[in-house]
């Protein structure tokens, strides 16, 4: 393997990464695979394209950016609302469709309902933006050449963003209070509640940071490549492969799946072709699942 | 001394017209051990759990130091000052001890038991030595202290157990009954279900039979094992003569 499609993998892995860690957390503390996660991708992208957009009218960002970055200041300020906003968004999802359902005892109906709340948000994407691709910025990043490999200014930036919202919150969630309770939460819900913990505030706390996570993900997706409506749903299957190779529930599987499935696919498009791209995820799911059910550091239910 | 659990009337169950509690009634006085008794199927866990706001009450009242708490949710009542430990999964196995005993304190306590707790957890080195192990590993004794240890945590008036001798050696039975009267004597009020009937008469202040979900006798152990309906009770008897 050349260092470029190392490279390459790493960048589109800690991306995949991201919206891996809102899968396995909604699945670690809810026991519940929520296919509508994509969307919440894809959401994210396009709320931070209409913050950056009216960020940036007021706050033309040339005299800021440094040479080769199209993310501009106006980008990362709607990175972080739109984080904030696909959380919460998150959230009011779960209160309207996923938990009344859910407090019925109707688990699988509660992942049906995921593929249709899918499908509708994915339809009010394309009624609002068009199915056109857009783009944050008009400008090309134009790649440094390190001698061994080259590298765009932006892929730089967006695989340190995905890196440090990783060690930050997997420092976060092994160190703090809410992380123990998600954990609790996720082994017995009715224990949970005999030992004093709201299992409703864990778990909308949950929603907020796997919709957070998810709109990142979704940023450095769009700014990468371009913001489609169904750019979540197309993403759907590497994300939920990342988080099973890891081994649901784990986020430091999520890393780890995640770079797998990201070095896999930069593989496979770097040797046999970009058509091959999308069975890679599926075929390492496969072979990881065959010799470890659990995934890499999934534990055994 | 006004009693720290008060339960009046109780009628709870799964599902709602079809009630397995038919209207119990229990006080526990502070530094009392309440033991509830009767046949299989008698009601006795569905009574705990309901009080702990595990199963719906359809109507009956339980006050909580005088506090009426018959609406409030299972996860405020812990910091409400009841604790309850289930019979079983009562610990959290993929978690160390450390953190099982940690969220044993409910979000922005005031009181804090962790003394208690310690010294419960002193009369089992397991438990104290390594704390950073998984409390999955431990034998069933072991979990049952650990699961009352963090009960304890949450400095609860009153402490809920449900059969905390189950699956236990005799000799861990006694060990653990001493240590709730212990807890008692310290002024803690405990209501307990136990089925290892001889040994909970042990320790116990006052013995409540329940059968068919309801309130049948109410005494001291000497009285009620005493009383010959006792054995007409659990041989199925409804209302010996």
């Amino acid at each position: 393997m050349s260092v470029q499609v190392l490279l390459d993998g790493v960048v589109e892995g800690s991306l995949i990464a991201l919206g891996a860690a809102g899968v396995t957390l909604t699945y670690g503390t809810l026991r519940f695979g929520n296919f509508a996660h994509g969307e919440l991708v894809s959401v994210g992208a396009y709320v931070a394209l209409l913050i950056a957009g009216a960020v940036g009218a007021w706050w033309p960002a040339t005299e800021l950016t440094p040479d080769g970055f199209t993310a501009t200041p106006a980008l990362l300020v709607g990175l972080l609302f739109g984080a904030v906003l696909t959380g919460l968004l998150a959230v009011v999802i779960d209160a309207l469709v996923y938990r009344p359902l859910r407090d019925r005892g109707a688990a699988m109906a509660v992942s049906m309902a995921s593929f249709g709340v899918s499908m509708a948000m994915r339809a009010a994407l394309e009624v609002g933006f068009s199915a056109r691709p857009r783009y944050y910025s008009e400008d090309l990043s134009i790649a440094w050449d390190l001698g061994f490999a080259r590298l765009s200014p932006d892929r730089l930036l967006m695989s340190a963003m995905a890196m440090l919202i990783f060690i930050a919150l997997g420092l976060y969630l092994t160190r703090s209070r809410l992380g123990r309770e998600m954990r609790a939460v996720g082994e017995s819900r009715q224990l949970a509640e005999i030992v004093g913990i709201d299992v409703r505030r864990v778990l909308r706390a949950t929603w907020l940071i796997g919709g957070g996570l998810a709109a990142a993900a979704g940023v450095g997706m769009g700014l990468l490549v371009q913001i489609r409506p169904s750019m979540g749903a197309e993403v759907l299957l590497p994300l939920f492969a990342a988080a099973i190779v890891g081994g649901l529930g784990s986020l430091r599987g999520a890393l780890v799946g995640g770079l797998l499935i990201g070095c896999g696919e930069a593989l496979a498009v770097a040797t046999i072709g970009a058509e091959w791209r999308a069975a890679v995820s599926f075929t390492l799911l496969v072979l990881v699942l065959l010799v470890r059910p659990t995934g890499l550091f999934g534990r055994r239910e | 001394m006004s009693p720290c659990l008060h339960v009046t009337d109780l009628v709870a169950g799964y599902e709602s017209g079809n009630p397995i509690v038919r209207g119990a009634r229990v006080a526990v006085k502070p530094g009392q051990i309440v033991t509830l008794i009767g046949p299989n199927g008698a009601g006795k866990s569905t009574c705990v759990r309901a009080i702990a706001g595990l199963v719906p009450v359809e109507s009956g009242r339980i006050e909580l130091a005088g506090v009426d708490i018959t609406t409030v949710p299972a996860h405020a009542r812990v910091a409400a000052g009841l604790g309850f430990v289930p019979q079983s999964d009562n610990i959290f196995a993929d978690l160390s001890i450390a953190e099982n005993l940690d969220l044993g304190i409910p979000r922005g306590a005031k009181r804090d038991g962790r003394e208690r707790a310690d010294a419960l957890l002193a009369s089992v080195p397991e438990l104290c030595e390594r704390r950073s192990r998984r409390a999955g590993g431990l034998s069933g004794g072991q979990r049952q202290v650990l699961a009352v240890a963090r009960a304890l945590m949450a400095a609860p008036t009153v402490l809920l157990l449900d059969e905390p001798t189950a699956g236990l050696s005799p000799r861990a039975v006694t060990e653990l009954l001493m240590q709730c009267r212990q807890l008692a004597d310290g002024g803690l009020g405990i209501l307990m279900v136990e089925q290892n009937v001889r040994a909970a008469f042990t320790v116990s202040d006052q013995v409540v039979v329940l059968v068919q979900g309801a309130v049948a006798m109410v005494g001291t152990p000497a009285q009620v094992s005493a009383d010959p309906r006792l054995a007409a009770y659990y041989l199925g008897a409804e209302n010996p003569s």
